[in-house]
């Protein structure tokens, strides 16, 4: 098996999906020739011809409808959105469009809108976004974000065949950062399943994307000091994986959440009403985010650094947290 | 070349205009019964442009009315029990009860998309439609409507300069009735045609008085046929007026009443029974048997309608997402041979294309065709404008003359 980096991983995703599906078509801005701002889509021109990889005006709107449209005649489209922080230029498009179809009229668009997300990078605030909290909050969307190039294969496959609209983040932190061996076969990873990366019994830690590695990286530090943390990758922000969340705390008895995502409406919070719903009985600490500040994405390396939790912010909640 | 109509043609178009108008009529009814749970928007004196234009479309084909398009949706095949329903909330109207109005579709069978209430965003949807259509080899044409007002929407914009760049068989039809609510066109787009939106696009259009059927219908014909032939998507401006409110509950004071006079006498369905008694084409007999035959179906069917159910309270919980078993699958129908678009060899001739450009990996070899910037030369005009205090005053001519020819860049190394 060959090392293969989480961008590979996209791009063999949707070479593998295309060249097994005819109904898979991909458009968005600078995708066919250029081959994707972050050339996750090198070579489908090539190969797969003007009439399945559409390069579009920057009209993400249009990109979103058009990708809508094209699912009700059965193609499976996916929409890029070049940064996914111009998914909110599509709006309007996604959560009433595209979102409330199947309730309505029992019209599923099955689209995966897929971009480059979150910081770390200097992007600054407007390449940098973690908008998925949006998207949580909408009825007949579902959220995936993976942090290892294995799912992100998987999971982006798995988008492509469902009979929904996925919104798929890719953080570009990972893009060319994180590598692993994945299989050659084909192969999807179920949406809507949190894979536990880490056992542990004195607190679980629930992360997702680019977090989930400083959280990995926390918990085997805090091995050394005796605290043995339970990482938790969500994989899925919607349909969320609350049963694994709740079996692992019942066990650990506290619960950690960290996300790069902003701290207010962000997923923790929903995390946190979801534990004391169903395990109100099992906590021994209160219920802990470890996440960026609310302020937009600042740009300068000292105070895009300060915005972001880190490895030693995640160490120093979780020592308070075992305390408990 | 426009063709005339036939004698059936025309009777048709004046039936559905006249079911149009009976259907809108019934539903009053029923709103002042209260049996309308939301508002109720009215198509009255515009029932030429959705019949007309809608009466263009094939079978395959398909439409995405708006709110006013109740008459484009019976044409197209909707029983008009649907439409009923669909305002009263019955559970056996085609969204259960989940939305009203004229949100509902049929991606199976009619062909119809369902819109929302936030304007605009069909138009990108329904270039999709046609896109999809072309790469399965269906040969079909979309259609959708826009009013006066929706065409400020960005995603008006986004969608027609999209559908233009793809040459997408769309056909957008701007239903500039006058009023958006209570603004005046005027207020909304300050040019006098909405037509001339298309030329931004490079997208051909045409202006059509909206409250003469039968040059709405040949129009339509005209720019379906356009588009269907790979020219690209077409833009048609039907003139005409909106004689009620907003909805029901909108008195439109605002209206100046000369107005209303002006565009009551220019009834479409009056003008056309005019035109039908003149051409010997219909008498009264025949219209009697037309109004006998409407009542009757109307009859029928507002029974049907008002012996639905409410649709039960917790099946608000059902359908958020489509679990792939116990609801609706799409299927592709593949109209040409797979093999042409895996890998390419495709028969439909690119839509845009540079030559010399885009030879490096993934371009597709070289036969990605696009021009080097050497646009044709614009004449200045001396154009009068109006300035901000309503003078009329003369622009300056441009101090550029742009006589000079720009020097064509080809990429070295080819």
């Amino acid at each position: 098996m060959a090392q293969v980096t989480f961008l590979d991983a996209i791009k063999q995703a949707m070479f593998e999906e295309m060249e097994r599906d005819p109904t898979v078509v991909l458009l968005g801005e600078d995708v066919g020739v250029y081959g994707g701002a972050f050339k996750t889509s090198e070579g489908l021109l090539a190969r797969f011809g003007w009439e399945r990889v559409i390069d579009t005006p920057i009209s993400e709107s249009a990109i979103v409808g058009a990708a809508c449209g094209m699912s009700y005649l059965g193609l499976r489209p996916i929409a890029e959105m070049q940064f996914i922080d111009f998914i909110v230029c599509a709006f309007n498009q996604i959560t009433n469009f595209v979102a409330k179809g199947h309730y309505l009229w029992d019209a599923p668009a099955p689209i995966v809108i897929r971009g480059p997300s979150g910081g770390g990078v200097h992007g600054g605030p407007f390449h940098s976004a973690n908008p998925e909290m949006y998207f949580v909050h909408t009825p007949g969307l579902k959220v995936i974000y993976p942090s290892t190039p294995y799912d992100a294969k998987g999971l982006l496959k798995a988008a492509i065949r469902d009979n929904n609209p996925v919104l798929f983040f890719e953080h570009k932190f990972l893009y060319r950062r994180i590598k692993e061996e994945i299989p050659e076969d084909d192969y999807v990873v179920p949406i809507g399943k949190a894979a536990v990366r880490r056992e542990g019994k004195h607190l679980t830690i629930v992360s997702y994307a680019a977090m989930m590695h400083t959280s990995l990286e926390a918990a085997d530090e805090l091995a050394k000091e005796g605290i043995e943390a339970e990482v938790i990758d969500l994989r899925t922000l919607a349909p969320l994986d609350s049963d694994t969340i709740v079996e692992s705390v019942k066990k650990t008895n506290r619960c950690l959440v960290v996300h790069e995502d902003t701290k207010t409406g962000g997923i923790a919070g929903e995390i946190s009403a979801i534990l004391c719903e169903r395990a109100f009985g099992h906590l021994d600490g209160p219920l802990t985010r470890v996440t960026a500040l609310d302020t937009p994405v600042p740009y300068a390396p000292t105070l895009e650094d300060y915005f972001l939790p880190n490895k030693e912010k995640v160490m120093h909640a979780a020592r308070e947290l075992a305390r408990y | 070349m426009k063709k005339a109509l036939t004698r059936q043609q025309h009777l048709d178009l004046y039936y559905y205009m006249r079911l149009n108008r009976a259907v809108e009529d019934t539903m009053v009814k029923l709103f002042r019964q209260n049996k309308i749970v939301g508002g109720l928007y009215s198509s009255l004196g515009q029932e030429a442009v959705s019949v007309g234009t809608a009466f263009a479309l094939e079978k395959k084909d398909w439409l995405a009315p708006m709110i006013r398009n109740i008459g484009a949706l019976l044409v197209k095949g909707v029983p008009p029990r649907d439409v009923f329903m669909q305002h009263m909330a019955k559970y056996d109207s085609p969204t259960k009860g989940k939305d009203g109005t004229s949100h509902f579709g049929d991606l199976e069978n009619l062909h119809i998309v369902s819109p929302i209430s936030m304007l605009g965003d069909l138009i990108p949807v329904m270039t999709g439609v046609a896109m999809a259509g072309r790469y399965l080899g269906h040969k079909i044409v979309a259609m959708t409507w826009i009013g006066d007002g929706g065409s400020s929407t960005g995603v008006f914009h986004e969608g027609l300069n999209f559908a233009a760049t793809q040459k997408a068989p769309f056909v957008l039809v701007l239903e500039n009735n006058l009023w958006a609510y209570s603004t005046p066109v005027k207020r909304q787009v300050p040019v006098e045609n909405l037509a001339d939106r298309a030329k931004a696009y490079g997208v051909k259009s045409f202006v059509v008085d909206g409250n003469d059927v039968a040059a709405v219908y040949t129009t339509a014909k005209e720019a379906v046929e356009l588009a269907r032939s790979g020219e690209g998507p077409v833009l048609i401006e039907a003139k005409t007026f909106r004689r009620l409110g907003h909805a029901q509950h909108d008195p439109a004071e605002y209206v100046p009443v000369e107005m209303k006079k002006y565009w009551e006498e220019r009834d479409p369905i009056a003008r056309h029974e005019k035109f039908l008694f003149k051409e010997k084409i219909l008498d009264e007999k025949g219209k009697k048997e037309i109004e006998a035959k409407i009542n009757a179906l109307l009859e029928k069917e507002r029974d049907f309608a008002e012996n639905s159910p409410f649709p039960p309270a917790e099946f608000a919980e059902h359908g958020v997402f489509c679990t792939g078993d116990d609801c609706h699958k799409i299927r592709a129908k593949w109209e040409r041979p797979v093999s042409e678009v895996t890998p390419p060899k495709s028969r439909v001739p690119a839509v845009w294309t540079v030559e010399g450009f885009g030879t490096g990996k993934g371009s597709g070899g070289g036969s990605a065709p696009i021009h080097f910037g050497d646009t044709e030369k614009h004449e200045q005009k001396e154009e009068a404008t109006v300035s901000n205090n309503g003078a009329k005053s003369t622009a300056k001519k441009s101090a550029k003359p742009a006589k000079k020819q720009v020097a064509v860049a080809r990429k070295a190394g080819r």
